[in-house]
């Protein structure tokens, strides 16, 4: 045992002498490799950090959304539809919420205004009486919220805006924003108070206004709401509750959280997938790369089996030599590009694939992500870059190895 | 001692380029003895040295060593006996580059898994024996000719082998360094090893110390 512990130190020592006498070529391959390893594991660190994050922040998030559509379209929530729906059984709750989108042509970005229920759910008269309800929540921390409003309070007038938007109008707290509300008229409000970077990935458009100016900015009149969120006391009857509404209300829409999930999971895999896509064309011409490196021994790697042979070594030391090569190399792009991403996406906010993998339009959240590592994932990504590798490298080396020993014998150029 | 009995190697064998290079080769090599086996370019020495030396099996006859044949062995097993028995200096030097002179020394011990302290030892002794120890831990592209043939020399003795086998040794020297390389083989001869050389220079089979001059010629011995 130890003579053979000995003989494969000296094995790993010749094969890091002979990777460190073809640095050019060995390093242009390990730099190569790595960005390999460190493109797929950063789009997979990303989108199951970005799901998993996602599907916390909505596990929390109203069981039931329903909306009313019109010939397919969203449309005003009825106020008096709310009782209707109350009256199904197993409701607990019904709240309603006035929320939209303003597109600001200055910058050409989309903000998402919303009025935060302040002091209660919005009655059939359209005035506030819930608390707040939209809380950001990593199931063991309920008391953490969504944004905070930093002590600052929303009254007529004024606005409380995201971290994004902030950035993108290079404005904040005291100055003024002018909106064009529905009739023409100019609206300006005060900004109060700028919300938290914690809760970007959801907050970053953000804008908190109160319930009156949100009427008046839209148009919206006191019967009407934007949407209604439904707490049902059991989860197993959710679908159940959904159907109902359904059938009470033919014009609601009532979306489940399970859909909002899955909508996420997918929006996410499709861009992590879209990253794939566009840098399998890296991946394929790495293995081009790779199987010429392998197969195509040059005439002095040759010449050095031929003459490791005539001293006295056999196939298999040449081929553990080989697979040493291989192994080393393939490793250390393995460890090099998984650590290299986790900094990537985890520290320096995935900087490189920001444009693609976050963000809609002009507004990109600047957040950081909580590092979560799914291990499946990460043997799938060794299995899929370091085995074909080592295996690529073995094969062609199997040829070269049974060169016989009195090649060196012949060979007579130095 | 080493048998030969009816050895013949063809090469490219059913081939239209079909060649061969030693035809029914009968040779017995005595022990503690150089032997130089002469003979023109092409005459089959080198291939009959690989074959002696293990390092190729011929196409039919059959090889002893010490009275066992060696010939239907594995390739495993002709290894082992290859790295135990004998010692290989080749024409050229035959070192690795980009390796220091001591590391090449010691390859063909590698394998073995020996203590690297007691390999080291063995490995500088042998260069101090031969007055290259100084370049120990030069690259081997920084050596003259001399000195590449003597590191080939410690390198072929690293694993004490009592067959030293030499091909076309002095091809590449000047006089001076020939001669320096036959006293070398005495030194060999004087511990007890046995010597097989093929040799085309008369420096090499015209000395007082080689005790058998095989012929080759056409692939054959010519008596």
């Amino acid at each position: 045992m130890r003579h053979w512990i000995e003989k494969q130190r000296y094995i790993i020592d010749f094969t890091l002498s002979s990777l460190l006498r073809r640095k050019v070529k060995n390093v242009g391959l390990l730099a190569l490799y790595t960005l390999i390893v460190f493109i797929l594991a950063s789009t997979m660190f990303f989108t199951y950090s970005i799901k998993k994050e996602a599907s916390l922040i909505l596990k929390d998030s109203p069981e039931i959304v329903v909306q009313k559509i019109v010939a397919g379209r969203h449309d005003l929530f009825p106020v008096s539809y709310i009782d209707t729906i109350k009256k199904i059984r197993g409701v607990a709750s019904v709240e309603s919420r006035l929320w939209g989108y303003y597109y600001d042509s200055l910058v050409g970005a989309n903000y998402t205004l919303l009025t935060p229920p302040r002091n209660g759910s919005f009655t059939d008269t359209g005035k506030s009486t819930a608390k707040t309800t939209v809380i950001d929540n990593e199931s063991t921390d309920s008391s953490k919220p969504l944004f905070e409003l930093n002590g600052a309070v929303l009254e007529p007038g004024t606005l409380i805006i995201g971290n994004g938007i902030a950035r993108l109008r290079a404005i904040g707290t005291g100055d003024y924003m002018p909106f064009l509300a529905f009739d023409g008229n100019v609206l300006n409000f005060k900004i109060t108070g700028v919300l938290s970077s914690q809760s970007e990935l959801v907050s970053s458009d953000l804008m908190l206004i109160t319930g009156e100016d949100f009427r008046k900015l839209f148009g919206i009149d006191n019967s009407y709401v934007t949407d209604v969120t439904v707490i049902v006391n059991n989860p197993e009857e959710i679908a159940m509750v959904a159907s109902k509404i359904k059938k009470r209300l033919p014009q609601a829409r009532p979306i489940i959280r399970d859909e909002i999930l899955r909508t996420y999971d997918s929006v996410f895999n499709w861009r992590g997938g879209m990253m794939i896509v566009i840098f399998s064309a890296a991946v394929l011409a790495f293995v081009i790369f790779a199987w010429d490196k392998a197969s195509g021994l040059s005439a002095g790697e040759r010449r050095e089996i031929g003459i490791l042979k005539a001293v006295g070594w056999e196939t298999s030391d040449v081929i553990q030599m080989k697979f040493w090569e291989g192994a080393i190399i393939s490793l250390t792009a393995f460890f090099t590009g998984v650590i290299l991403a986790y900094i990537h996406v985890f520290f320096t906010g995935s900087i490189v694939f920001e444009p693609a993998l976050k963000g809609w339009s002009n507004l990109y959240p600047n957040f950081k992500l909580t590092p979560f590592i799914n291990l499946e994932q990460l043997t799938t990504l060794f299995f899929l870059t370091v085995v074909p590798y080592t295996v690529a490298t073995i094969v062609p080396i199997w040829r070269a190895a049974t060169i016989d020993p009195d090649s060196a014998m012949r060979f007579t150029g130095e | 001692m080493i048998e030969l009995v009816n050895v013949k190697k063809v090469f490219n064998a059913g081939n239209p380029s079909e060649f061969s290079a030693l035809n029914s080769v009968n040779l017995l090599i005595e022990e503690n003895q150089v032997t130089v086996l002469k003979g023109p370019s092409g005459s089959g020495k080198t291939t009959l040295l690989s074959i002696v030396g293990c390092m190729s099996r011929p196409s039919a006859g059959r090889v002893k060593l010490q009275g066992r044949e060696i010939t239907s062995l594995p390739e495993r097993f002709l290894t082992d006996i290859r790295r135990k028995t004998f010692g290989f200096i080749f024409q050229q030097p035959n070192l690795i580059k980009g390796i220091s002179v001591l590391d090449n020394v010691m390859l063909p011990a590698y394998p073995l898994g020996e203590k690297r302290v007691h390999l080291k030892n063995k490995a500088m002794k042998g260069l101090a024996a031969l007055n290259i120890a100084n370049k120990a831990a030069s690259k081997v592209e920084w050596l003259s000719g001399g000195e590449a043939q003597r590191a080939s020399i410690v390198r072929a003795l690293i694993n004490d082998p009592y067959i030293i086998i030499a091909d076309e040794p002095t091809a590449h020297l000047d006089t001076k360094l020939s001669y320096r390389f036959m006293e070398i083989i005495e030194t060999f001869k004087a511990e007890g090893k046995t010597v097989i050389i093929t040799s085309h220079d008369p420096l090499v089979y015209d000395s007082s110390m080689v005790d058998r001059v095989v012929n080759l010629r056409d692939g054959q011995i010519e008596v």
